[in-house]
């Protein structure tokens, strides 16, 4: 591999250029977005056509304290999606420069657009599995803003809530398994994970991490049964649906697939998983599609079919499987972002989006019908387009699967065929026959909206007629990258006759049939709305309020309001959890003391037990506080008779500030004098105090018990006179040897500070009210009798 | 109900006395017990007399920034004595020192008085900041 530093140029240009973007001109920022995005299709360009099989690698950047250590590297794989990312998303930016040439907001969406081709050229290019990460989850956050562009609808909302949700939690499955996988293999770098692979399979964090990183893969990638936040998320301006949810962002769960397949490619249980659940979202998908009248929720639900199929493809693994794989992975791509800009057209031009009512637009807009017949072509996988050669690959592929190969067959057959009668649809039926009556009366837009639909349809046909070009250039390093090893698979556009172009031809044959047919099927399909009530929108709805549900139950169960039932649950569970493992784990001990008759120290001891005594025969609060400040004095003394005169020091200036806060506290609160509890609820009480007594007890006895270390205190005593010029060593501690602790602890302090004077004022500012509200935050005067809480006193 | 004019007139030498105390015990704390907390704990006992003694305006005068800046200011003090060691190259905190000649002697200086200063401060605003405003009814 050749090094260079020019790999970060790209990104760094996208990231400038969104800052830039949103301080130029609003009708300049879209061309700043498409200049951008050319420059960085030209570095690839240039980069990627001289990398061969070799591949770029860049190793400038790393923090070793993080344990990150990679860069960015470009060979075959990357090269490709860097290229799709950056040429796809030229078109975008010139198409959203007219398609929001009236939306005041529209430099955000550039700004947006801009910072998400930086995630993804990131994501695409990194070499370190955290770098991978950051950019993942930076794609899903871009795509957050972006499906909630038009933030004043409540369902665009709900869209980007969902689309956010659903893909964050997979990336944090991601980031689980990818760290599992930096474990086996230590080392952060991608390349350097696959080069461990027999390590790696041999751990047995193996299998928890590939079903982690599918996991994550998954719900990027739209797989069933996380398909649901696709379409959903058709609610963002048509540019963003035909740059992120069908071109490129998810694809980067299939990248990430392709990515880690040399890794696990053997391994069955990866295989069946995305053989599997590949086949079914393909199948899911297309039915779904059929039933669709939206124009983007058709082409959102194809995305789905396609993106099963891919992951189909990744499953299978042959040689054959992965070249076809990353055929259709560029095919799609070209067409399907064609079809949604030509879509996001019709909208613009029409004001209608419902298939069924579209009819005849070709004569209105001949331009626009050229782009969508050549995106159609190329989807229904007719020669000499690019798409032909995809599905032929295909099938040869399926026919060698070592898994479900039959169901696999059978099951391509039927997605290629609902394929090829949606693409019909698009083509045919939209802008074949007679024109239907539209809102607006439709025209062909400018030529910065046309160039999207028509560049991306001519280029399906240029890289099947130019094939040895593509092939030797893009596709053969992308697969060889993929495999881990060059696939000797020799493409070409026409493989003769055989069986598989008969299959081909069927395909199409049954496709058209399926057109003739598709109004009915279509009104068929919508009639069975039990998908309706019971599909995965549902579940995630059904999900989403469970999680409020419990968090509500827990709220009210912990967050209740009673301050006497906080402190009976912190002593509670203190209690518990010093006590449990002392006694299950067997911990419990004695040290071994001898008695002596008498010592002066006995004094300090029996302040401590009268004080105690005191506190619980108080009869009112203020004597009760009294008592509990003996205690802490006669501790104080005790600090100060064994050799703690620092602690000791703190203690007595602690207890006094306490005795006078809350002798201060209480004598201008009005609380009632006597204890109001019942009788069983001070047993409950008793109980509490004494087993968090007992059990602070037994674990300092335990912990005496043990010999002590002096490891610690006695290099402290040594070093703290040379290495900090200080005698006591207690102090140099704080401030210097553990320094970064005791900033800690001020920070918590001064914290502390600022939420005690806001709790004060906001309670003075509206008294009672937290009294009547329990969710409302607790005042100061929330002192147990007025409050009216749930607690029975 | 008025304090005593015993409590009201002592109020202030017992403030000054405290102050100068914890300033002494944050000086000496290096060598002998002592330190920031302690100090801003001896101060914060002063203040709250004297609080209780003249009231809470008088007392918020006496300290001159709100409680909560205090608590800002010690926290950025303590913050900022460990930028130093980066300027040397040294780890964060990491304590510079430099040694004053006095007469035969020397007298150590470092970054980690500065460090003890600012947890006095953040000590006396935290004291302050909980005390002063229960005593605002």
């Amino acid at each position: 591999m050749m090094p260079t530093a020019v790999l970060a140029l790209p990104i760094l240009l996208a990231l400038a250029a969104s800052v830039a973007a949103a301080l130029v001109p609003r009708r300049v920022s879209p061309g700043l977005g498409a200049l951008a995005a050319v420059a960085c299709c030209t570095v690839y360009a240039m980069l990627g056509w001289q990398a061969g099989s070799q591949g770029w690698f860049s190793h400038f950047w790393s923090v070793p304290a993080l344990g990150v250590a990679g860069g960015l590297r470009l060979d075959g794989l990357a090269s490709v999606f860097a290229l799709l990312i950056t040429g796809i998303g030229t078109l975008i930016f010139l198409y959203t420069a007219r398609y929001l040439h009236d939306d005041p907001r529209s430099r955000q969406l550039v700004t947006l657009l801009l910072l998400f081709m930086m995630a993804m050229l990131g994501a695409v290019t990194a070499d370190d599995v955290i770098l991978l990460f950051i950019f993942w989850e930076l794609t899903s956050l871009a795509s957050f803003f972006l499906v909630g562009y038009h933030h004043e609808s409540a369902e665009a909302r709900k869209a980007a809530l969902q689309a956010l949700l659903v893909t964050v939690a997979g990336g944090l499955a991601l980031l689980a398994g990818l760290l599992l996988l930096v474990q086996a293999a230590g080392t952060t770098r991608i390349s350097g994970i696959l080069e461990a692979r027999e390590v790696i399979l041999a751990a047995p964090a193996a299998t928890p991490a590939m079903l982690l990183i599918l996991l994550g893969c998954f719900t990027k990638s739209a797989q069933v049964p996380f398909h649901f936040w696709l379409p959903s998320a058709m609610a963002a301006p048509t540019p963003v649906s035909a740059y992120l949810h069908s071109a490129t962002m998810v694809k980067l769960g299939i990248y990430v697939m392709a990515r880690l397949s040399p890794l696990f490619a053997g391994e069955a249980l990866w295989h069946v998983l995305l053989t599997g659940f590949g086949l079914a979202t393909a199948l899911i998908g297309t039915v779904l599609a059929l039933r669709a009248t939206d124009l983007k929720r058709i082409l959102a639900y194809t995305t789905v079919a396609a993106l099963g199929t891919l992951t189909l493809l990744l499953g299978i693994g042959s040689p054959l499987a992965i070249v076809a794989a990353l055929t259709f992975l560029v095919v799609h791509a070209f067409y399907k972002a064609g079809l949604f800009l030509t879509a996001g057209i019709i909208d613009h031009e029409t004001g209608l989006r419902n298939a069924t009512r579209l009819r005849g637009l070709g004569r209105a807009m001949p331009v626009t019908a050229v782009g969508a017949v050549l995106a159609a072509l190329s989807m229904a996988g007719l020669p000499p387009f690019l798409g032909f050669l995809a599905k032929e690959l295909m099938y040869e592929a399926v026919a060698y699967a070592e898994y479900f190969r039959l169901a696999a067959a059978a099951g391509l057959f039927l997605v290629n065929t609902g394929t090829v009668a949606i693409a019909a649809v698009l083509a045919i039926r939209v802008f074949g026959g007679t024109l239907a009556p539209t809102p607006r009366a439709p025209h062909d837009p400018p030529a910065t909206m046309l160039a999207g639909p028509l560049v991306l349809g001519l280029l399906s046909l240029a890289a099947a007629i130019a094939l040895p070009v593509t092939a030797a250039r893009w596709l053969e390093p992308a697969a060889a990258a993929t495999l881990g090893r060059a696939t000797g698979v020799e493409l070409a556009l026409w493989h003769g006759f055989n069986p598989i172009l008969l299959l081909s031809a069927a395909t199409v044959l049954a496709g058209l049939c399926l057109f003739r047919v598709w109004p009915a099927l279509g009104q068929w399909l919508r009639a069975r709305t039990l998908i309706d009530r019971y599909g995965a929108t549902q579940g995630y709805d059904a999900a989403l309020r469970g999680l409020t549900t419990l968090a509500r139950a827990s709220t009210e169960c912990f967050q209740h309001g009673s301050l006497r039932g906080y402190i009976r649950l912190l002593f509670g569970a203190a209690a518990a959890a010093l006590l449990l493992p002392l006694v299950l784990g067997g911990g419990l001990a004695t040290p071994a003391f001898e008695l002596v008759w008498w010592d002066i120290r006995y004094l300090a001891f029996a302040g401590l037990a009268v004080g105690a005594i005191a506190a619980t025969r108080a009869r009112t609060a203020f004597v009760a506080v009294m008592a509990v400040g003996l205690v802490g004095f006669a501790t104080a003394v005790l600090f100060l008779l064994f050799g703690a005169p620092d602690v000791a020091f703190t203690q007595f200036s602690v207890e006094t500030l306490m005795a006078v806060i809350i002798a201060t506290t209480l004598a201008r609160i009005p609380i009632p004098q006597a204890d109001t509890r019942r009788r069983g609820q001070k047993r409950l009480d008793a109980l509490i105090a004494i087993t968090t007594g007992a059990a602070v007890s037994a674990i300092l006895l335990a912990i005496l018990a043990q010999p002590l270390d002096t490891r610690l205190s006695d290099w402290f005593g040594q070093y703290s006179l040379l290495a900090a010029h200080g005698h006591n060593v207690v102090n140099v501690i704080l401030v210097d040897f553990r320094a970064l602790d005791t900033l800690g602890e001020i920070t918590v302090l001064a914290i502390a500070a600022f939420g005690v004077v806001a709790l004060l004022r906001s309670g003075a500012a509206r008294p009672g009210r937290a009294a009547r509200e329990p969710a409302a935050p607790p005042g100061p005067v929330a002192i147990e009798p007025q409050t009216g809480s749930r607690d029975p006193a | 109900m008025r304090p005593s004019l015993i409590l009201r007139t002592s109020a202030t030498p017992i403030l000054v006395m405290a102050v100068l105390y914890s300033l002494y015990i944050v000086l000496r704390g290096h060598n002998s017990p002592g330190g920031g907390f302690i100090g801003g704990l001896i101060a914060g006992v002063g203040i709250l007399f004297f609080a209780i003694a003249r009231g809470r305006q008088e007392a918020l005068r006496c300290l001159r920034a709100a409680p909560t800046t205090l608590c800002g200011l010690g926290v950025l003090l303590a913050l900022t004595s460990g930028i130093p060691a980066l300027l040397v190259g040294q780890g964060y905190l990491t304590h510079q020192w430099f040694f004053i000649p006095l007469g035969d002697s020397q007298i150590p200086m470092g970054t980690a008085l500065l460090f003890d200063v600012g947890v006095y401060l953040t000590v006396i605003g935290t004291v302050c900041a909980i005390f002063l405003n229960l005593i605002r009814r």
